[in-house]
């Protein structure tokens, strides 16, 4: 059997009483860029601590190479993080706090000053050497932060929302940057995010959580076109999740009227969710489309609108490049292939 | 209204601490005779007298090992109460603190009845057949009553800024691949440094100038500068030599406590300077 990189085997965990995690299962292959995608409070930064070694699994266990590394203290792992809140050491200057796992391990400082030099014009924040950490903005620590973990060329980086703090510009750029280097150093990367987007840019792999549960793993392109729960779908980009009625294999009725589908292996009259993304809706003249409704509302997205249609008591929200006129009645289309029916959650 | 406040503040400032120290000095550079008060500098010459410099050395002295102790003890009590595992600090810090509600006299007094000839140690020793011994009148004895009475100053700000410190750098620091040692060698003291001169100045200074410990529990055998001011104001009642021997303690503290402001660059107060 294929020894994973990283494992993590039916790990719990209880905080007090309340169980914040729930036999997660998650494989990491090196070189993976592995992404925890869920909203606030789900449980995270805690999978993460406990990689890191910073909690302990309630029940469960943690494989390194296949060898569990439970009982290993966190200086002990080959793994170094980035943490949330930069944690940056407020009694060193930039300098010592990047240099600061180099000079641990004993390394000379020619190569200790020519690595961080190169890690600062990395994170574009050369000539901060002497800098004081205290005095730097958000920004510029969460980059520092970045810049004293991977400076030490770790087998396995966690990064905690690393990008949180910078604005639109400097994350996407820093995106980039942290893909390339993941890619050019060969380093294992689990990161967490709750931007759905930055996930779905990033990553080889997504795991979508939410209440301490795996929703769905999967390649970004498995989790945005096949989303396995309504969950999952409405969290990765938006959607449209209406309830349905499966009739029969390839029918489910919504919205008041019968559609063709593509999924099957339900049982009859089973009620389901149906979603569809907002960008799979046609727009047509009145009673061309199976749906008619009167424009409520128009947004301009910049590359896209937003429209939101009513038909009865519900909004269905559109996107195209195309404007519809506020207040005109129109007909909605909706191909069988974009049609996407989950099971309810029990 | 802000101002109000501030030249309330500075009548304060004029009042109980400028024009005290211009008394201090009227008197420390004047000898009056026969009603006659002139200017010299006799009363300094005095205190460099060899009787008198032994003395002062004698309390910069005790004053350091008291210091020193006050850090070896004060230092690990309240890392231990820092520590977030550790559920009793509250009551340890309780513990620390009610014997400061205390009048201090009262407090060392306490000590005499435990320490004296037929005092509580005593008589337990008696009790298990040994002899008695001579606890009281020594220099140990008067640097146990300092510990005892200063301990708090050292052990309170340590412990705040202990608390105060971010716990994920202490976790960044492990992940980074620091052992405990090295984390407490890099980040956790090199962030206290600036409590412990608080805590340095802070016990020193009372330490240097106590004249109620060295009275009772060195039964005045061993004058310290403390006593010595307190004879010349209320019992041999010469102002002018009391004054000069107060003006050299107080450069005595004032270079001190620049030393230690020196290393001491936390901005952020509860310190002298
Ligand atoms: N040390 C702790 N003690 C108690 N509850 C905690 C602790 N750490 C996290 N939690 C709880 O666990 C849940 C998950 O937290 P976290 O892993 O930080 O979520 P995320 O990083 O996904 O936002 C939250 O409800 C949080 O309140
Ligand atoms: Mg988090």
């Amino acid at each position: 059997m294929k020894k994973h990189l990283i494992e993590l085997v039916d790990v719990n965990k209880k905080f007090d009483s309340n169980f914040i995690l729930h036999n997660i299962n998650l494989y990491i292959e090196k070189n993976e860029f592995l992404t925890l995608l869920g909203p606030s409070g789900c449980g995270k930064t805690t999978t993460l601590r406990i990689i890191g070694g910073f909690e302990n699994p309630t029940s469960g266990d943690l494989l390194f190479r296949g060898k569990s590394i439970l009982k290993l203290p966190p200086y002990k792992r080959q793994v170094n993080t980035v943490f949330q809140k930069y944690a940056l050491f407020p009694n060193m200057n930039v300098f010592d706090n990047i240099a600061f796992g180099l000079k641990i391990r004993k390394i000379s400082g020619d190569i200790i000053r020519q690595k961080v030099k190169a890690m600062l014009k990395l994170v574009n924040l050369s000539g901060f050497e002497k800098r004081n950490v205290n005095f730097l903005s958000g920004g510029q620590q969460q980059r520092i932060a970045i810049a004293r973990a991977l400076v030490n060329e770790p087998e396995v980086l966690l990064l905690d929302e690393p990008l949180g703090a910078l604005d639109l510009k400097l994350r996407k750029e820093m995106q980039i940057e942290l893909k390339n280097m993941q890619q050019k150093l060969g380093i294992t990367f689990v990161y967490v995010t709750h931007d759905q987007e930055e996930a779905l840019s990033m990553s080889d792999t997504i795991a979508v959580m939410n209440n301490g549960v795996i929703q769905q793993i999967g390649t970004p392109q498995d989790i945005y076109n096949e989303p396995k729960n309504s969950f999952v779908a409405d969290f990765i980009g938006e959607s449209n999740i209406i309830d349905g009625v499966m009739l029969k294999d390839f029918e489910v009725e919504f919205a008041g009227k019968k559609f063709e589908c593509v999924d099957k292996g339900f049982n009859t009259n089973e009620k389901v969710d149906v979603v569809i993304r907002p960008e799979d809706i046609l727009i047509l003249p009145e009673n061309i489309g199976k749906i008619n409704g009167k424009v409520e509302n128009v947004t301009f997205k910049g590359v896209h609108y937003e429209m939101l249609v009513r038909q009865e008591n519900y909004l269905w929200k559109i996107h195209s490049t195309v404007m519809s006129l506020a207040g005109s009645i129109v007909s909605l289309k909706i191909m069988p292939d974009l049609i996407h029916i989950m099971r309810k959650e029990s | 209204m802000k101002k109000v406040f501030l030249y309330s503040y500075i009548l304060w400032m004029i009042i109980f601490i400028v024009i005290p120290i211009i008394l201090v000095g009227y008197f420390a550079f004047t000898q009056s005779e026969n009603g006659v008060v002139f200017f010299t500098l006799e009363n300094f010459r005095r205190v460099f007298e060899f009787v008198y410099i032994k003395v002062l050395l004698r309390s910069i002295n005790l004053a350091l090992i008291c210091t020193l102790i006050c850090f070896l003890i004060g230092y690990p009590v309240a890392y231990i109460m820092a520590d977030k595992n550790f559920h009793f600090s509250s009551t340890l810090l309780f513990l620390f603190l009610v014997p400061m509600w205390m009048n201090m006299l009262l407090r060392t007094y306490a000590w005499l009845t435990i320490l004296e000839k037929n005092g509580i140690i005593n008589s337990c020793l008696a009790l298990l057949g040994f002899s008695k011994i001579n606890l009281l009148y020594t220099n140990q004895t008067i640097v146990l009553g300092m510990v005892y009475n200063f301990l708090p100053f050292m052990i309170l700000p340590i412990h705040t800024s202990l608390k105060k410190i971010n716990y994920s750098a202490i976790e960044a620091a492990q992940d980074l691949g620091a052992d405990s040692f090295t984390t407490f060698r890099k980040i956790i003291f090199p962030l206290s440094l600036p409590a412990v001169c608080s805590g340095i100045t802070m016990v020193f200074m009372p330490a240097v100038t106590t004249f109620i410990v060295p009275n009772l529990l060195g039964g005045g055998k061993f004058m310290l500068i403390g006593n010595l001011i307190e004879q010349q104001f209320l019992r041999i009642a010469d102002w002018h030599f009391g004054c000069a021997v107060s003006l050299i303690l107080m450069a005595v503290i004032f270079f001190a406590a620049i030393i230690f402001s020196f290393v001491d660059t936390d901005d952020e107060g509860g310190n002298l300077f």
